[in-house]
């Protein structure tokens, strides 16, 4: 296929599971700051949830403070923050233009319908929370219409594995963003462990992964940090960790591989990062390093999406 | 101006036959039926994302073509007699076109002035003696028809390089069946879906002698941001072609090539919707970023063929289109089916006098303009505007043609105080191969729906509607 297609394939998958975590994001963050101050500590989840979308020092530009209505508009709604949830959904619509034979009907109607939406419903914000919440849910059902229709209609070919190698970078760079921002929350030696305090910060982390439920059914505990890490960075069942990324990443690599009949860096460095999540447990991890460990992920992590650039989409 | 021709009602109270169901199906459907039906199809039409942008208007990049619910029918007679008339002229065209661009012999004869030809912005000195494969010139076509009566059929205009629309006749179609499945079972509609698998036979065939047995064919488009960019996706999806930009292309050793993600890929055909000036910046305007550099060196190198062939402009300039009737003549010997509309010629000392002398009552036309862009329609013109046509016709008498007002003919449309006659014109779509010359039964109608207008462009408020050939 084009090399043109491939890579606007890849980035509108980005865009979309881009615009669902942000969505998740400020759901979560919401829930928490919508508890007493007793419960959170005194952190500003606000700037957490800058900081976890990775846009704080643009944000600090255009605004002072980083409170809910300023934080909540400049992720969502901005035009000026290249990746509010606007304008991913802006770039999804027009990636997917470009590439429209490469799209199934259903994928092309999900994303164009939410670009109508975002004009016609979404085009002043939302004025009160309640508007913010079924905004929020408007994005994150889009992205899950827009999953389900790839996984529904696609052909299996390379059409599909670029687009499905773009959900996967994407969401182990979120994840792992997550991490990053929170992991001191995460660390046994952290003083009030087990604290009311943590236990709201946990579940948010949770959240905003969508994996709270499922933490419970696969550890029958109640939170406790260290399983949080395991099964975000991990736990292969869940499908956002790492671990998961990253069996999805090396397997849609090696399906590219053996239908173009050859390997390349990016299918060896892909296989060398899930290599060291197989054979990682969280005692090292922590021994080692949560902070250092996330970072290299993230630096390896989007050296792949370099590295796939270069031999597929250039 | 004379009463317009209508399709559907006789003068004095009856039908033509060709419209008899369409009219008791009327009768028995409520007014708010077929407005929410309307509304229906308008829904339908943005959702599936068949917008085009209008140039110059900054408030709305993309914007819907009006789509009128009423369908525009033929009888099969009609048809084929309109066939038969398109299938000759488009032959012409093309035997034109190879004769400009080798031997010249209607030069020779004196049937067309030189400077015409070699003074005309768009004829390409670099085709000059150029092979094109299988000799085909034009392979699409799109020849404006409208009537002014129950008998001919006149060309308004030939379309011999990108032309655009049919993407609206197939969608039209779909939508139709899809609101309408009532009224299609009481017609015997001809079906004109084939025209992608049409297209796409008559672009392998005419591949270059070094392609493979199985050419790559290829739809290049200048983008997103082209007026037309829906049709160009809706069409190579349908053909199951790639489409690709310019910067998707390389030339090496006279070879074209598209990236890919596994390399790069030979392409045989490239049915291109970018215009001559824009396909090779080393060859035509150096500023292009829509071409491909050294396409044109492949081109003569015939490795790779253009659909249509560079040049082509030549043969559909509206200069040379007043000469059409005596090119028909000429290479086939035969009457021409199709009528012309009487032109004259601005650049002739006595036609420009008779058009400065009635220009109230003409409709004069810029010789390179299209999309009805700067023409004037007398008639409809105030005193103003015609005197400030009438110093620029001075100026440049050469850079203009006049023709009479045409009374185009009518067919019932919805508006807002019901159904009404609007002014329609018709656009067919020629596919010439290697071996045959193939038309859809149908073709693109365009609607002018303002009262009175005659304007059908779309860049100026004209809607299109489904045309239906009977299939008797």
């Amino acid at each position: 296929m084009l090399s043109r297609t491939a890579e606007n394939l890849y980035w509108l998958a980005r865009y979309v599971e881009r615009a669902e975590y942000l969505a998740r994001t400020i759901d979560a963050t919401l829930r928490v700051t919508a508890l007493p101050a007793a419960y959170i500590g005194k952190t500003n989840e606000w700037d957490s949830a800058l900081l976890t979308a990775g846009v704080a020092a643009s944000f600090y530009q255009a605004y002072e403070e980083a409170n809910e209505h300023n934080v909540v508009e400049y992720l969502s709604f901005s035009m000026d923050n290249p990746s509010s949830i606007r304008n991913c959904i802006e770039a999804a619509r027009l990636n997917s233009r470009s590439v429209r034979t490469a799209l199934t009907s259903e994928m092309w109607d999900t994303i164009n319908s939410a670009w109508i939406e975002l004009q016609a419903v979404w085009s002043k914000g939302a004025s009160t929370r309640e508007d913010l919440a079924k905004f929020l849910r408007f994005v994150q059902e889009t992205s899950l219409r827009f999953d389900g229709s790839a996984y529904r209609t696609m052909l299996r070919n390379d059409a599909y594995w670029f687009s499905r190698m773009g959900v996967h970078l994407e969401r182990a760079d979120n994840t792992a963003r997550i991490l990053d921002v929170k992991y001191h929350v995460l660390l046994p030696e952290e003083e009030h462990v087990g604290g009311p305090l943590d236990f709201y910060q946990w579940s948010s982390i949770l959240r905003s992964v969508s994996a709270l439920t499922a933490y419970h059914w696969v550890y029958r505990e109640t939170l406790k940090p260290w399983l949080i890490a395991d099964l975000l960075i991990l736990n292969d069942t869940l499908p956002r960790s790492l671990a998961s990324c990253y069996g999805n990443l090396v397997r849609n690599l090696d399906q590219i591989g053996v239908a173009y009949g050859r390997q390349g860096p990016a299918q060896r460095h892909a296989r060398g990062i899930r290599n060291r999540l197989e054979h990682s447990n969280m005692d090292d991890i922590f021994q080692h390093g949560v902070h250092e460990f996330i970072q290299e992920f993230i630096t390896d992590n989007s050296r792949l999406g370099e590295i796939i650039t270069k031999q597929y989409l250039i | 101006m004379a009463v317009a021709f209508d399709e559907m009602n006789i003068p004095g109270g009856d039908l033509r036959p060709a419209y008899q169901e369409l009219a008791r199906w009327l009768k028995e459907t409520p007014p708010e039926a077929l407005e929410y039906r309307r509304q229906e199809a308008e829904l339908l039409f943005r959702r599936i994302g068949i917008t085009f942008a209008v140039y110059g208007d900054s408030e709305s990049t993309e914007r819907l073509i009006p789509f009128d619910v009423i369908p525009r029918i033929m009888s099969g007679k009609e048809w084929a007699r309109l066939e038969k008339g398109l299938k000759q002229r488009v032959r012409a065209l093309n035997m034109f076109l190879r004769d400009i661009y080798h031997g010249r012999d209607i030069l020779r004869a004196e049937i067309v002035p030189d400077d015409l030809i070699f003074q005309n912005p768009v004829f390409r000195p670099e085709m000059n003696g150029q092979q094109v494969p299988h000799d085909v010139y034009v392979h699409i076509a799109g020849i404006d028809i409208v009537r002014v009566d129950a008998e001919d059929f006149i060309v308004l205009e030939d379309n011999a390089r990108t032309p655009s629309g049919v993407s609206y006749m197939l969608e039209n179609r779909e939508i139709m069946m899809r609101l309408f499945p009532d009224l299609f079972a009481r017609h015997r509609v001809a079906p004109v879906e084939r025209y992608p698998d049409e297209l796409l036979a008559a672009l392998r065939s005419v591949a270059p002698l070094s392609a493979s047995s199985e050419p790559t064919v290829a739809l290049l488009t200048p983008g997103v941001y082209n007026s037309a960019y829906y049709e160009h996706s809706f069409l190579a999806d349908k053909l199951g072609i790639e489409l690709v930009e310019g910067r998707d292309l390389i030339v090496k050793n006279n070879e074209v090539f598209m990236r890919t993600t596994e390399g790069l890929k030979r392409v045989d055909v490239i049915y291109r919707r970018v215009d001559d000036d824009f396909l090779d910046p080393l060859t035509f305007r150096p500023d292009s970023v829509l071409g491909v550099p050294g396409l044109m060196s492949a081109y003569a190198a015939g490795n790779i063929t253009l659909a249509n062939a560079v040049g082509t402009g030549i043969a559909d300039d509206k200069a040379i289109y007043s000469y059409m009737p005596d090119i028909v003549k000429f290479y086939l010997g035969e009457e021409p089916i199709l009528k012309n509309v009487p032109t004259w010629r601005c650049r002739e000392p006595k036609d420009l006098a008779y058009v400065l002398d009635n220009l109230s009552e003409l409709v004069v036309k810029e010789v390179h303009g299209s999309g009805g862009y700067g023409m004037l329609i007398g008639p409809a013109a105030t005193k103003a505007t015609i005197e400030a046509f009438r110093d620029k016709l001075k100026r440049e008498p050469e850079g203009f043609i006049a023709q009479p007002t045409l009374a185009l003919s009518t067919c019932p449309t919805c508006t807002a105080s019901g159904l009404a006659p609007r002014h329609v014109d018709l656009r067919p779509f020629v596919l010439t191969g290697s071996k045959s010359t193939t038309i859809v039964p149908g073709g693109l109608t365009r609607v002018a729906l303002k009262e009175g207008s005659l304007v059908v462009n779309s860049s100026q408020g004209g809607g299109t509607k489904d045309t239906w050939i009977l299939d008797e």
